[in-house]
């Protein structure tokens, strides 16, 4: 076997490069297929040369090597299937970034396109200078070093995380399903259960909460009931089979499946077991809901039941009426998802959806429908129940509880408007 | 299962060998003691009691020095906000159509603003102030607010003993708050 090479080194292969990369700009980020198009970039790349009778360029030679990639990317096409982040903020260092939602499949998020939110930029932090320190209400005091949390017996579980503010209540509604609830990723996380760890130092009467504290600039603090420590909590190392993305808290994070994700502290350096909560300024000042009379919940923990149909859904456009499939994600913090409705008639009538099998709890459910587009205007949308009989509401039914300055937990189901030409757009915008 | 079971005893017996109170506590014996002095070192934590707050004092004049140069240039000459939040104002507008939510108006506990200054501000250099500092500029933010008069001198107990006006209005987590009936047909 030969050593991997650079085959930029090779002329006949770099120029193939630039054909790829010159190909993807053309493409403008398209990657809809079939009768659905992102815009009308397809047309503009079609190569009479490469279509049938013909045989296609890339069949007439080798093409690149192995070892051209050491760590694999998407295809020079899939370019435009990048995260979705706003550019119009004042500053980036406490800000988020999205998943494109409408441009991916099944439930699992790619960890280049997990959604991210951070409070003070993202540290690089060497895991051999990394500890994890446990104290506070507990019989014996512990710092663990990266391979010492790796020692512990191991588990791995497909969880979503998603943003509280996962979008706000007031007007302007974004255009995409990422603009309105692309705070929202899914993966397979390996780690320890929080509870062994906590076990190992021993908890002491009297500990009901655990501060958990980030090694970012910002030091991030949230605390966590101790239930939900000794319950399905994680200190997770990897995301999907290899380590966590520096965004994702590399080297170790929390995990607490189905609640908000700012509590899911990342870079973890500290877990401190008290008897009441710290009240740090994230659970008092931000990631409390305002209601309309000036008071406000404090937390509000679980992300409720939500669903939204990512195709076809804001900014694509259906190219002709006849069969189109109807395909969302459905996702519950309270556990699984029991079903999805779904109308095409502007909530008229509803039809129960089909849930791609295995339906996971606290994981993101694939749902699908068949649907016949007959060309007419039409507004589509799904409703997610779960598993503990709670419906996903409408946005008019929160507003009428919460009004329009909670800012966190909006769950609302959220209709597309499919034009005449096929245009969908946000059908609450 | 069984191996678990022949496990546990087999630590405790290893346990006894050993003749300690920690190990006794030890599924796995991963890890090590944090010392006091480690503790110490990075336990930053103060709850709204104020426990935990350090040593020392700032006074609202000295506040008003930190703030214009290591605060100013984000928040506002007078906190009234920039690329960083809106530190002052907006009382009475929590239950408006535009609420303004800062510390003056919105913070339900005094001890948290100086967790907070000194864990992640300034954003440049967090951690880079001294305790005197933190109370000085914690003591000026309150003033500006309207909450301490201007000859104050904030230590910790004098910031755990004030009442932030927002203090009452925080409520628990009442939901599922809201009920969809889930019509099937004929909605609307």
């Amino acid at each position: 076997m030969t050593e991997p090479t650079d085959v930029d080194d090779d002329p006949s292969v770099t120029s193939r490069r630039r054909f790829l990369r010159e190909g993807g700009a053309l493409m403008g980020g398209a990657v809809m297929a079939g009768g659905l198009a992102g815009g009308d970039a397809l047309a503009a790349t079609e190569n009479a040369d490469n279509l049938p009778p013909n045989v296609p360029e890339w069949m007439k030679t080798p093409g690149d090597p192995m070892g051209s990639q050491l760590y694999g990317t998407p295809s020079p096409f899939e370019k435009g299937v990048i995260k979705n982040i706003p550019k119009d903020l004042q500053q980036y260092l406490s800000a988020s970034g999205r998943t494109p939602l409408q441009d991916l499949d099944g439930i699992i998020t790619p960890n280049g396109l997990f959604y991210e939110r951070h409070h003070s930029g993202v540290p690089t932090i060497d895991p051999a200078q990394h500890r994890l320190m446990l104290h506070g209400l507990v019989d014996k005091p512990l710092i663990f070093t990266m391979d010492d949390i790796r020692r512990f017996p191991s588990e791995s579980h497909v969880y979503f995380l998603e943003c509280s503010g996962n979008p706000t209540y007031k007007k302007p509604y974004g255009k995409t399903a990422s603009d309105l609830v692309g705070l929202l990723s899914c993966a397979e996380w390996t780690g320890v259960s929080l509870k062994l760890v906590l076990q190992e130092a021993g908890l002491q009467p009297g500990a009901k909460w655990v501060v958990a504290e980030g090694a970012d600039a910002a030091a991030m603090t949230r605390s966590i009931p101790i239930e939900k420590c000794l319950d399905d909590a994680m200190l997770a190392y990897s995301q999907n089979g290899e380590r966590l993305r520096p965004q994702q808290g590399y080297p170790l994070r929390l995990l607490l499946p189905g609640f908000e994700g700012n509590m899911n502290v990342k870079w973890l350096r500290r877990l401190h077991v008290t008897a009441e909560p710290t009240y740090s300024r994230e659970e008092t000042s931000k990631y409390t809901d305002l209601m309309p009379n000036g008071s406000a919940r404090e937390f509000t923990f679980y992300m409720e039941a939500k669903s939204i149909i990512t195709r076809p859904s804001g900014g694509q456009r259906l190219n002709e009426p006849g069969f189109h499939e109807i395909s969302g994600i459905a996702w519950s913090g309270h556990g699984k998802v029991r079903r999805v409705d779904v109308s095409v008639d502007d909530g008229k009538s509803w039809q129960e959806a089909q849930l791609q099998e295995p339906v996971l709890t606290r994981a993101l459910t694939r749902f699908r429908l068949p649907w016949h587009w007959d060309g007419q205007p039409a507004v589509i949308q799904s409703r997610a129940t779960d598993e503990t009989g709670y419906v996903q509401p409408t946005l008019a039914e929160l507003l009428a509880v919460r009004g329009d300055n909670y800012f966190y937990h909006n769950n609302a189901i959220w209709p597309w408007r499919i034009a005449k030409d096929g245009e969908v757009t946000n059908a609450n915008a | 299962m069984p191996t678990r079971e022949l496990y546990i005893p087999a630590v405790a017996l290893l346990a006894l060998a050993c003749a300690t109170a920690a190990q006794a506590q030890s599924a796995y014996g991963i890890g090590r003691v944090a010392t006091p002095a480690e503790i110490a070192g990075w336990n930053i934590d103060i709850d709204r009691d104020g426990n935990n707050l350090p040593p020392g004092s700032g006074s609202v004049s000295h506040g008003r020095q930190v703030f214009d140069q290591q605060c100013a240039s984000c928040h506002g000459p007078k906190g009234e906000g920039g690329l960083g939040d809106k530190l002052v104002g907006g009382q009475g507008t929590l239950a408006t159509p535009k609420p303004v939510r800062t510390v003056g108006s919105y913070w339900p506990y005094a001890p948290t603003l100086f967790d907070y200054i000194r864990r992640a501000m300034p954003q440049n250099a967090p951690q880079s102030l001294s305790n005197d500092d933190v109370y000085a500029v914690s003591a000026y933010i309150l003033n500006l607010n309207g909450l301490l008069s201007a000859e104050t001198t904030l230590d910790a107990k004098t910031l755990s003993a004030i009442k932030m006006p927002n203090r009452s209005m925080f409520v628990g987590d009442p939901r599922p708050d809201v009920k969809n009936p889930a019509c099937m047909t004929g909605c609307q």
